[in-house]
């Protein structure tokens, strides 16, 4: 038998980015005990990244503002395929969770009547994101983390789990190993909340950090779970291109926001080309209100760059395959031209985005007071994830629950930019709430000793092997696999051609070998992501070959439109038998006040 | 164009400078060349990372003896003809390669009193506060973790004063909640007595190093030493300061 320390706890949460963290301390706040697991050290998490802000219909800048603005912005940009009740609930309860960290010591911008500052981003009619500059992500979980280092929460931090224990359909506990020392540990729990964040890692451009490898997602998938909406994946319009290195690293949509604008080659602003349908009536009609709108006038409408992530990103797309791209392939994105408007433009943009200022001028060499930044398509966010009760956040399993970017619902096709930060706090004390009751009505489980004795013994299996490839390459095939095959723009064949290739690098992660110790060894720790990511990758292509349709995140070359039979069901998969297997779970009916709600919207 | 970097290789008993030769290309910074180290041949190389942008604080490491994080640091502002040598941080204890324990950060400030508001300003239970009166918080909240400042302050460094001194990121963090406009508490004494402020001489190190170019010392150390100083030696101050309620 493998040597294990066991620890126990009432509630365990796995991950501590915003959702994982605000969870917790609600959890703690209900009186249980609980244990708190990241892959880092505390205060790292991807929540550190954000930028722009988070969505909550405050109304502090523009009255006009109220829940049910910001209900059906959120459903539109979701394309009516969402969850109406999270949607519901997330847009009526952020508000008070925003003012609830500043009680807990969060210091956002100010309004001149000092109020809690909002600004634009896409999709959203009002000015609604609460921010600070633009590291709004460091202020959530910074105040959620030196809030919750006093709630009595038991931190095990460079804790990664490898598999959910049960004890029959129940999920009682976890099998994880520490970093330092590779030493295998067992979490006992009476319910586990997964927080564990996105996917980004399946593909080559990306935003997301080395822990974005979908491991709650597939956990929960290999513990019989269900994952809907896989298909979704968000392709934010605006990452780094150049230099190489940097490539996919965010360029915040607040450039946007401030006034930035889209140019191809040609000098020419593209976005005015192409507007759908469903924004024609909210968006400027000439640069000049558009120009208007970013300075706060509430007469004035949008301006096309602030028109929702999928369709942005996918006009940069069109503009770069026509040959109007910019050198090392994207368009440009000009936040100096405001000097035409303002005068002290330099000091502005620097005071509304110094870390973006910071990131070009050291990583690029580039001043965007001056010169215009090339930008494209990174791959940003997951709105597929762990199918839940829009109320508790309860998956289809017993004892699990999920929260944030892993869960699913709140977003549909695509979700709007600041949405996911109030996601992770609305949600993620729900989850804890509801985990919390579940562990008061509920003893501990049992453990199945022959599923850890099984686990752990093909944990170490890359340790005995020889000559097998290096898991690092192993994970650039798969990403450079995904991202040309089931990118941005997708159709059937090539995505048959992934599903093949899958089957291959699946094969290949099997047999890869590492090499050195067990202590702290990124070698490793990669051949175990790389199943996480390899299952991940299947559910994405299994799910967007199944909608045969163009939807928010979704783009089908082979199916360019929008089917209104596929509004009616979200894509599922599950694991039967060691198979995905694919269904069509019914989108929920909408009662009619909602409805009402959306019709009164436009 | 080929480089050599010499990285720090072994546990926490002790290690040595291994070289390994990789292509740079345009743009690269010091952790691009650590992966690709691993991706070609050293798959078990220990280093921690997460953001890749300056905003996380987790890939901090000494390149040519300067504490730096390795993701800002591009390969065309150092001397790639020489070889470049990656070090762990040095006040901090060795885990593997360039990772190290910093446990000790998380220590020190859970021993900080925690934030304790005033009474809400408004009936919806809300406050106002000026922008003007929360920039100094701000730059201090800009704080990304990364301990340069603590791995360069030579009490922690030279002198291992870890059991008495919190050190200037703690200070930073002590000073956010000082100035913070809403906070009520109190956190001087312990900052003379338990936190060892006194040691601190200000030489400017840690401001020197602190890539969120937050003014450690000249912002956040020195008006808290003014405040020690207040709360001991002038009771007249300290009267003053009770009604003013910061
Ligand atoms: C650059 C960037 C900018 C963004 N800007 C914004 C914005 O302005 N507004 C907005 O609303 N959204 C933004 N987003 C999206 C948003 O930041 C993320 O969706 C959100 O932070 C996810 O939070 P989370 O709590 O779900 O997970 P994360 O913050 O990703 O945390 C996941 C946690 O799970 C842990 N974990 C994962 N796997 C395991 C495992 N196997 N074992 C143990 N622990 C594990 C990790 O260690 C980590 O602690 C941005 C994203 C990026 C990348
Ligand atoms: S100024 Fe003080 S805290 Fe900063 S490095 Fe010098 S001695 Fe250390
Ligand atoms: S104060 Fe600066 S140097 Fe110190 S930990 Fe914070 S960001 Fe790093
Ligand atoms: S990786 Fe985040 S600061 Fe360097």
């Amino acid at each position: 038998m493998t040597d294990y320390t066991t620890f126990e706890h009432d509630v365990l949460v796995i991950g501590a980015g915003g959702a994982g963290l605000r969870a917790a301390i609600e959890a703690s706040a209900a009186g249980v005990s609980v244990g708190l697991i990241c892959k880092s050290l505390l205060g790292k998490a991807h929540t550190v990244m954000a930028e722009g802000g988070m969505a909550a219909a405050m109304g502090n800048v523009d009255d006009r503002d109220n829940w049910r603005v910001h209900f059906s912005d959120t459903m539109r940009g979701g394309q009516y395929v969402n969850n109406w009740r999270m949607a519901e609930l997330h847009a009526k309860e952020a508000p008070e969770r925003v003012r609830e960290l500043e009680a807990w010591g969060a210091v956002f911008d100010r309004t001149k009547d000092g109020k809690i500052l909002q600004r634009n981003f896409g999709g959203h009619r009002y000015p609604r994101l609460a921010h600070v500059g633009d590291r709004t992500g460091l202020e959530l979980i910074r105040t959620l983390q030196d809030h919750g280092i006093h709630q009595g929460i038991d931190v095990h931090m460079e804790v990664t789990v490898i598999s959910l224990l049960k004890d029959g359909d129940r999920v009682v506990g976890v099998l994880a190993y520490e970093r330092e020392h590779g030493r295998f540990r067992i979490f006992k729990a009476k319910a586990v909340v997964l927080a564990t964040g996105g996917v980004g890692r399946a593909f080559k451009i990306t935003s997301n950090s080395w822990e974005g490898t979908g491991d709650g997602h597939a956990l929960a998938y290999h513990a019989g779970a269900e994952l809907i909406d896989m298909e979704f994946i968000q392709f934010h319009p605006t990452g780094m291109v150049w230099p190489p290195s940097v490539r996919g690293i965010l360029v915040t949509e607040g450039v946007r926001g401030e006034g930035g604008i889209l140019k191809n080659s040609e000098g020419k602003r593209f976005m005015f080309d192409d507007i759908p349908p469903l924004y024609k009536d909210q968006t400027a009609s000439d640069p000049e209100e558009g120009w208007r709108y970013t300075q706060g006038d509430k007469t004035a409408n949008r301006p096309p760059e602030l028109l929702t992530r999928d369709h942005v990103a996918r006009c940069i797309n069109r503009e770069v395959k026509a040959g109007r791209g910019s050198p090392h392939g994207g368009v440009y994105l000009d936040i100096a031209w405001i000097k035409e408007k303002l005068p002290n433009a330099a000091e502005h943009i620097k005071k509304k985005l110094p870390s973006m200022y910071h990131q070009f001028m050291q990583l690029a060499n580039l001043d965007i007071t001056t010169t215009p930044m090339e930008v494209g398509p990174t791959t940003h966010y997951i709105m597929g994830g762990i199918r839940v009760d829009a109320d508790t956040q309860a998956s289809t399993l017993p004892g699990l629950f999920a929260c944030g970017e892993c869960a699913s619902g709140i977003n549909g096709a695509n979700r709007l930019g600041g949405n996911s930060l109030s996601d992770l706090i609305v949600f993620g004390k729900r989850a804890g709430e509801y985990a919390a009751q579940f562990a008061q009505q509920n003893g501990h489980g049992t453990m199945d000793n022959a599923q850890i004795e099984r686990e752990t013994k093909r944990a170490l299996e890359p340790f005995d092997r020889e000559g097998g490839d290096n898991p690092f390459v192993v994970q650039h095939d798969l990403q450079d696999m995904m991202q040309a095959k089931v990118g941005i723009v997708r159709v059937e064949e090539e995505m048959q051609e992934a599903l093949a290739g899958l089957r291959g690098l699946k094969d290949r992660a099997e047999k890869c070998s590492v090499t050195g110790n067990i202590d702290y060894n990124p070698g490793w720790h990669t051949a175990l992501d790389l199943r996480n990511l390899l299952t991940v990758s299947e559910a994405i292509t299994r799910s967007a070959i199944e909608r045969k349709e163009s939807r928010g995140g979704q783009f089908r070359e082979d199916y360019p439109n929008k089917e209104p039979e596929f509004a009616k069901f979200n894509i599922s998969v599950k694991e039967v038998n060691g198979e995905m297997q694919i269904s069509h779970v019914p989108l929920p009916e909408m009662p009619a006040e909602l409805k009402a709600v959306i019709e009164e919207m436009g | 164009m080929k480089a050599t970097f010499s990285i720090r290789r072994g546990g926490s008993e002790g290690g040595e400078l291994v070289d390994y030769r990789t292509e740079v290309t345009e743009g690269m910074v010091v952790l691009d060349a650590v992966h690709q180290i691993q991706a070609e041949s050293a798959p078990d190389l220990a280093c921690r990372w997460n953001c890749k942008a300056g905003k996380c604080g987790s890939c901090s490491a000494e390149i040519n003896g300067k504490p730096k994080l390795m993701c800002m640091t591009r390969l065309d502002t150092i001397d790639i003809t020489q070889p470049v040598t990656i070090e762990p941080m040095r006040a901090f204890p060795p885990i593997k390669d360039l990772a190290t324990d910093v446990s000790w950060n998380f220590e020190v400030k859970k021993r900080i009193k925690k934030f304790k508001p005033r009474k809400p300003d408004a009936e919806d239970g809300t406050w106002r506060m000026q922008q003007s009166d929360v920039d100094r918080v701000q730059e201090f909240r800009k704080c990304i973790e990364c301990f340069l400042c603590q791995d360069v302050c030579h009490v922690l460094r030279d002198h291992n004063k870890h059991a008495e001194f919190a050190g200037p990121r703690h200070y930073v963090y002590t000073a956010a909640l000082e100035m913070h406009p809403l906070d009520t508490e109190n956190r001087i004494d312990e900052l003379k007595n338990d936190f060892g402020i006194g040691y601190c001489n200000i030489t400017k190190c840690c401001t020197k190093v602190c890539p969120e170019h937050i003014t450690i010392t000249d912002n956040a150390i020195i008006p808290l030493k003014e405040r020690v100083v207040d709360e001991h030696f002038d009771p007249l101050a300290k009267l003053v300061k009770l009604f003013r309620k910061k």
